[in-house]
């Protein structure tokens, strides 16, 4: 072959993404190998070291273990197992394949998760001898929920059953039962042996019975949608200003296509404009379409920044709000839970914002709606999600890049969870901030004080209150505005539904500083007394007011000490069982990072420790 | 129109260049000078055009490059007018260092991960682009596109963030550091072809040409200048080879080709049954070797 030949021919093959899932031992990675070592994209050096670790971890004996051509980490090797997403790269005549390989281990359920998130087949391979488990429902769930369209049912092991047809179709119509609660495009049934290389390359006459086509057939000539369809939208990426007389916008077309001279225009703003320049990575053109990287001017300078979205200026379907309801497959042993602050990030922003309401936990075996207060790892849940500003967002349906996110932890940086968009949901409009002439600083001006929250955390028995109240008598005497809001007081009155687990401590913490928030625009030095043991929380509690508004107390008491001290017999009840959920023993506590204040009740007594917080008080003008 | 693989390859790239420089603050690109490098360099071009690639390009050079390879780097860096920065651990240096005496391990680790993690402290980098394809070696395809390093540039493989649709996590707390892989997708073939299309610039040792070579272990290695000495019953031969891989000269094995062009390298490629990194000694250490050098901070 010459090589023009061979570039045509390149540039004609399609690329298509294919994902593989199914259970543990289903034979994922054999297949896999299979379909690799029959499109003869594995060089000799490769399989000789596969032949080497053969012998040393393989199932096969003396002879070649497919899947070990697949599994690349050294534990995965010797434990035989799969245990992240790997992507392998093969070619056959007329396309070309990336695939993720997923683990089918029910723990990793999230790496199933990522790898539907960039792939346009699923194949769902199931064990012809154990037929339709609990995970193969599983994993049809998350790919019908990631917006899979095409499925292929590959029926493995067919020689174990002696290529039974009985059974194919047995599990056929089980599948199918599962099946139809969603809307795939194509779903297709293939008896395959990865083991043997039947239907999957090659037909096979053990299975003289099936007259339909092999796996790599059926991959070949599924169709995918048309995605040059739709309205024109590019979230902005990057502005490209790096030489004073050039300003662009760079970003991937994320729907349709868009030419010079089209009309635009600017999400939030609505600003309109019209196309000057394209530049596509193949130079300055004419026009472009959906999954180009490409850098657009304007007719007009107006101010363009990341976070906005350019789209067509006929008609559109995005919305810019702060609220919606969506997905959210939870994927980190930190359980979510409601009202805490976690970082949203969408395809070109990043925005603090929370889960308002947990409406249902999704059981993925039997998809059946369930209550529940918080999601843990692996689980799915449809949630009410609030931003605190507005984003532009569309429905998954409509658009797979507008309408994902994923949530990362604010102190741990660690993904904690991804989310495909419903819909938007729209805030009681009618409810606006009344203006009101009197203000914060003119209520507490009147007695020489700045309002702020003394903000203290700590162990239960820490001294905490103790502390506090001594602060309020000293305050009291300078002629200072207080109040102190006490953990067990509050718990008596405002908080009295909640208990102590931690979706309730979250809850109790909101509570708390929205009615510190409240009592600092009245004008109050604020004294909070709740050990508030997550930092999340605390971050929550300073965000609400101003900067120099919120002054975190630690008090920094060892547990051994407070135990010895147990003022209210606690740690004695949580020892020995009683109660549950008790901070320090069976709940954690965590410590401060840079608190304005520590307080150490090992070297000073209360009254000194008062004394060093008037005195912080002072130095800060507050009092 | 529809994107051919290589297009949609192409864009993927760049969206994953320019989210870098959105998103952090001092970011670097690691130049290889090999011919995955150059495919990055060139994206890179396309992404930020009309205009300069706003960040630096750095080299880790081991010393004991061919030098061929400083050649074409030091053109390479004058003709795109590139803000290139060189780092060598003089320490290696001022202990003699040599894949040579020491053997490849220690001199990899010495002279190339120890370097990297110095250079990457010096400059205080947050983010460093890699040419490194998942197809290369197995333990780099579960390698995310954003791969997360700690304070000591060490990589945790069973403790990887998810990576979900192109929703990259750039969130690093201080002296944390991603590294980048914009060609994550690509494979050899793909690099080739779109070497051959864009008709990018790659150094001469890709070609096959009569060079002096000795064999060594069944390897034949290139005898570039007279820090490699012959041993007994060694001799320098005149054969006509290309590397599919640089590195090192002492630990990059040469395959006899007659192949002197871009084409005749694919068709080549096409008809071979070796993969690029058998010509690398120093993967072959131990099984799971580079899935170790990795953790350690290699690239």
């Amino acid at each position: 072959m010459d090589v023009e030949t061979f570039f045509k021919n390149q540039n004609e093959k399609k690329q298509l993404k294919i994902l593989t899932c199914g259970s543990v031992d289903d034979g994922k990675s054999t297949l896999l190998g299979r379909l690799m070592y029959d499109s003869k994209n594995i060089y000799s050096d490769q399989l000789s070291q596969t032949q080497t670790e053969s012998e040393k971890y393989g199932t096969q004996g003396k002879k070649i273990d497919l899947a070990l051509l697949i599994d690349g980490l050294q534990a995965e090797r010797e434990q035989g197992i799969t245990i992240d997403v790997a992507y392998r790269y093969f070619e056959t005549e007329n396309c070309k394949f990336i695939v993720a390989d997923t683990p089918g281990h029910e723990e990793y359920t999230r790496n199933m998760a990522t790898g539907a998130s960039n792939s346009d087949i699923g194949i769902i391979l199931v064990d012809a001898a154990k037929g339709i488990l609990d995970q193969t429902k599983r994993h049809t769930f998350i790919l019908s929920l990631l917006g899979i369209e095409n499925i292929l049912v590959a029926i493995n092991k067919m020689d174990l059953i002696d290529y039974d047809e009985k059974i194919f179709q047995e599990i056929k119509q089980s599948f199918k039962l599962t099946s139809s609660q969603f809307n795939f495009k194509t779903e297709e049934f293939i008896p395959i042996s990865a083991l043997k290389g039947d239907n999957v390359f090659t037909k096979n006459k053990n299975v003289d019975w099936y007259k339909g086509k092999t796996l790599i057939e059926e991959l070949e000539q599924i169709s995918l949608v048309n995605h040059e369809e739709g309205f024109f939208s590019l979230p902005v990426q990057w502005v490209n200003r790096l030489s004073s007389n050039f300003r662009g916008y760079s970003g991937t077309i994320s729907s349709g296509k868009i030419k010079v001279d089209d009309e635009v225009q600017v999400l939030p703003s609505g600003e309109k404009n019209k196309i000057k320049k394209i530049i596509t990575p193949s130079g300055e053109k004419d026009f472009a379409v959906k999954d180009q990287a490409v850098t657009l001017t304007f007719d007009k300078e107006i101010d363009v920044s990341r976070g906005n979205l350019i789209c067509s200026n006929e008609k559109h379907n995005y919305f810019s709000a702060d609220q919606f309801a969506s997905h959210i497959i939870w994927m980190n042993k930190e359980k979510m839970l409601p009202e805490r602050n976690y970082i949203f990030r969408f395809i070109n922003s990043q925005i603090v914002g929370k889960i308002t309401d947990l409406v249902h936990k999704v059981n993925i075996n039997t998809f059946d709606k369930i209550a529940s207060k918080s999601l843990g790892l692996n689980e799915i849940g449809y949630c009410k999600v609030a931003l605190n500003k507005n984003t532009i967002f569309n429905s998954y349906k409509n658009n797979k890049r507008l309408g994902s996110f994923v949530i990362i932890d604010q102190f741990t940086n660690q993904t904690l969870a991804a989310g495909v968009i419903d819909h938007e949901l729209r805030r009681a409009s009618n409810i606006l901030w009344q203006d009101m002439s009197i203000n914060k600083n003119l209520r507490s001006s009147i007695n020489g004080q700045k309002p702020c929250i003394l903000w203290f955390t700590g162990l239960s028995g820490s001294g905490k209150s103790t502390i506090a109240n001594i602060i309020e008598q000293k305050l009291h005497k300078l002629s200072k505005h207080t109040y102190l809001l006490d953990g067990d007081n509050v718990r008596h009155g405002l908080n009295k539904d909640l208990g102590f687990t931690d979706s309730d401590r979250v809850e109790n913490i909101r509570r708390i500083s929205e009615v510190s928030k409240l009592m600092v625009d009245a004008g109050l030095i604020t004294i909070v007394s709740f050990i508030s043991p997550f930092k999340s929380e605390r971050k929550m509690a300073r965000e609400l007011v101003e900067e120099n508004e919120f002054i975190e107390i630690f008090v920094d008491t060892p547990i051994d000490e407070c135990e010895k001290r147990d003022p209210k017999g606690l740690y004695k009840k949580a020892r020995s069982g009683k109660l549950k959920n008790f901070t320090g023993i069976d709940s954690k506590y965590e410590i401060p990072h840079k608190p304005e204040i520590i307080l150490k009740t090992e070297i000073k007594n209360a009254e000194d420790l008062a004394d060093q917080v008037l005195q912080y008080l002072k130095n800060n003008n507050k009092i | 129109m529809k994107l051919s693989h290589i297009e949609k390859l192409e864009s993927e790239s760049i969206h994953i260049i320019r989210e870098v420089v959105a998103e952090f603050e001092n970011p670097v690109m690691l130049y290889s000078i090999g011919k995955d490098s150059s495919v990055m360099l060139h994206l890179a071009q396309k992404a930020f055009a009309p205009n300069k690639i706003p960040f630096k390009l750095m080299h880790i050079d081991t010393t004991w490059k061919f030098k061929e390879m400083i050649f074409f780097r030091e053109e390479t860096a004058k003709n795109y007018n590139l803000d290139l920065l060189v780092h060598i651990n003089e320490e290696g240096v001022r202990d003699k260092i040599s894949p040579i005496t020491h053997g490849s391990k220690i001199h990899t680790d010495i002279m190339k991960t120890q370097a990297l993690k110095q250079a990457l402290d010096k400059y205080r980098f947050d983010a460093a682009f890699g040419g490194a394809r998942r197809d290369e070696e197995k333990s780099r395809s579960k390698e995310r596109i954003f791969s997360f390093r700690d304070k000591s540039h060490r990589w945790d493989p069973k403790n990887q963030k998810p990576e979900l649709w192109n929703l990259f996590n750039t969130k690093i707390n201080k002296d944390e550091s991603v590294r980048v892989f914009p060609l994550s997708n690509w494979t050899e073939i793909d690099v080739w072809q779109y070497i051959y299309q864009e008709k990018i610039p790659i150094v001469p040792l890709y070609f096959a040409k009569t060079r002096p070579i000795i064999k060594r272990d069944n390897m034949l290695i290139m005898v570039d200048d007279d820090r490699l000495e012959l041993k007994q019953n060694e001799k320098i031969e005149q054969i006509h080879v290309r590397f599919r891989t640089l590195g090192c000269y002492p630990l990059t094995a040469a395959v006899e080709s007659s192949a002197s062009s871009v084409e005749e390298i694919l068709i080549e490629l096409l008809e071979t049954k070796h993969s690029e990194r058998q010509g690398r000694l120093i993967d072959n250490d131990q099984i799971g070797s580079m899935e170790r050098k990795k953790q350690e901070g290699y690239f």
